[in-house]
């Protein structure tokens, strides 16, 4: 399957479950919103430019944003960690040209540890923005420091049951392949 | 002016960065003040029809519960139609007033529209519904909405098939409603907590509250919706020492978890109170 194709069908399926899944739960209390779906961004390939990077996941986050009716929330989160990713990549990034030999971010093409730095990462980045958003409009800090870690805690047990559940197979390219 | 281009250049990634910062935030805060999308009319049309069918697979594992509450209503409607009442006394005719009315006989105040919910949310920080009617079945912004249950929301934005309402568990929601024992008035707000609960507000302590109480839509609501329409029952009285005022948490009326049919509520005389008050407004300035 070729990147586009299966990039398209992700971007799909993040969006429905995301929506029509994750926030169907009956809460847990206000602090806990399960997110997965800015997973896509993190998925996303190394090859992707930047700037392309940031404009898909804009418009990602708009899609979102359109069903849940507040447009521009999840679309400025989604373009701040596509900005940073290229950041956080280049610094955890084992050796150099991995990049260059594996398709995208996943626990076999960084190893775990680093992985999970950049998972963790962009993860806090993600939710921290967006619940700074929400806290412009009302709340306390202390709404928002709740609601940060809570969420993130979440997401994070979700984002590890992913990867456990849809090990993605990296193959190791070369010039040659 | 070398150097601006060579900027921009080596910038670019973070100049592109802040575009689209500022386009997000522009769409956000803009929505926040008129509930007016950007593309919102094509988003409510797509996210309406895939939410249509996502609807008719859930629709069926509540079709039992949507029938009892149908069945409810029906019920409680053919015991308010006016021919289970007889006079007393067969002797005596009922005369109706006629001051009330004009000399063009009654006149409707109140149309009602049914539409089924097709997206829903309960746990967002603000939550809205969309329906399966927009402005070409005549639903405009600002409707009331009930449920068979009791009081939903507010239409706040519109396309040509669907329409979005911000239900009571949104933040900026806010209706007038009154006791129905005693006939105080308050508002009711959602603090964002939890689901399960709405804050009436406003309602003073000379008032006798108990719990299980039903707090109903007051006349001032009536720009939206009929007088007495429940919304909720008080759960707990939270008794404020430093006000004089309580403080009343509410079960909803609706379940606002199931939620599959709705009837929008349409006031065939708004314009002309709208246009009273601003007139009036105007003079008081």
């Amino acid at each position: 399957m070729s990147d586009l194709v299966r990039n398209t069908i992700r971007f799909v399926l993040f969006i429905l479950v995301q929506y029509y899944v994750l926030f169907q739960i009956r809460p847990l209390h206000e602090f806990v919103v399960p997110y997965i779906y800015y997973l896509y961004v993190l998925w996303l390939p190394f090859s992707l430019g930047r700037m392309s990077l940031m404009l898909v996941s804009f418009l990602f986050g708009l899609t979102l944003d359109y069903f849940t009716q507040t447009p521009g929330l999840h679309a400025a989160a989604c373009t701040l960690i596509a900005y940073l990713r290229g950041f956080v990549v280049n610094i955890l990034i084992p050796q150099e040209g991995a990049e260059q030999n594996y398709r995208s971010p996943s626990p076999v093409s960084m190893g775990w540890a680093p992985y999970a730095i950049y998972v963790v990462v962009l993860t806090l980045l993600h939710h921290a923005y967006l619940v700074l958003l929400e806290w412009l409009q009302f709340g306390s800090f202390l709404f928002f420091l709740g609601k940060v870690l809570a969420t993130s805690g979440v997401s994070l047990m979700l984002i590890l049951i992913t990867e456990l559940l849809f090990f993605r197979k990296e193959k190791f390219r070369t010039n040659t392949a | 002016m070398r150097n601006i281009f060579l900027f921009i250049r080596r910038y670019f990634n973070f100049v592109f960065f802040v575009v689209l910062q500022i386009a997000a935030l522009y769409i956000l805060f803009h929505y926040n003040k008129f509930h007016e999308a950007v593309f919102s009319g094509v988003a409510n049309e797509l996210t309406g029809s895939i939410g249509g069918k996502y609807n008719n697979v859930t629709y069926y594992f509540h079709l039992k519960k949507t029938n009892d509450a149908l069945a409810k209503e029906n019920e409680e409607l053919r015991n308010k139609l006016l021919t289970n009442f007889e006079s007393p006394d067969t002797t005596q005719k009922l005369v109706q007033d006629t001051v009330p009315f004009d000399t063009l006989g009654h006149f409707r105040k109140y149309l009602y529209r049914s539409a089924r919910v097709v997206n829903n949310t309960v746990s967002l920080p603000n939550n809205t519904l969309t329906i399966n009617r927009g402005e070409k079945q005549g639903i405009h912004k600002n409707m009331g909405v009930i449920s068979p249950s009791g009081v939903v929301g507010v239409v706040i934005n519109t396309s040509s098939n669907y329409a979005v309402v911000m239900s009571l568990l949104h933040r900026q929601s806010k209706v007038y409603a009154s006791l129905k024992k005693t006939g105080e008035t308050g508002q009711v707000f959602w603090d964002g907590n939890s689901p399960l609960y709405i804050t009436l507000k406003n309602i003073p302590k000379s008032a006798q509250v108990a719990k299980g109480d039903s707090v109903v839509t007051s006349q001032y609501a009536s720009y939206r919706f009929p007088q007495g329409i429940l919304v909720g029952t008080v759960m707990d009285v939270v008794d404020d020492k430093t006000s004089s005022f309580y403080t009343l948490r509410l079960k909803p009326a609706t379940n606002f978890f199931n939620v599959q049919y709705v009837t929008v509520i349409e006031n065939l005389l708004k314009d002309e109170q709208a246009k009273l008050e601003e007139e009036t407004n105007k003079i008081n300035q």
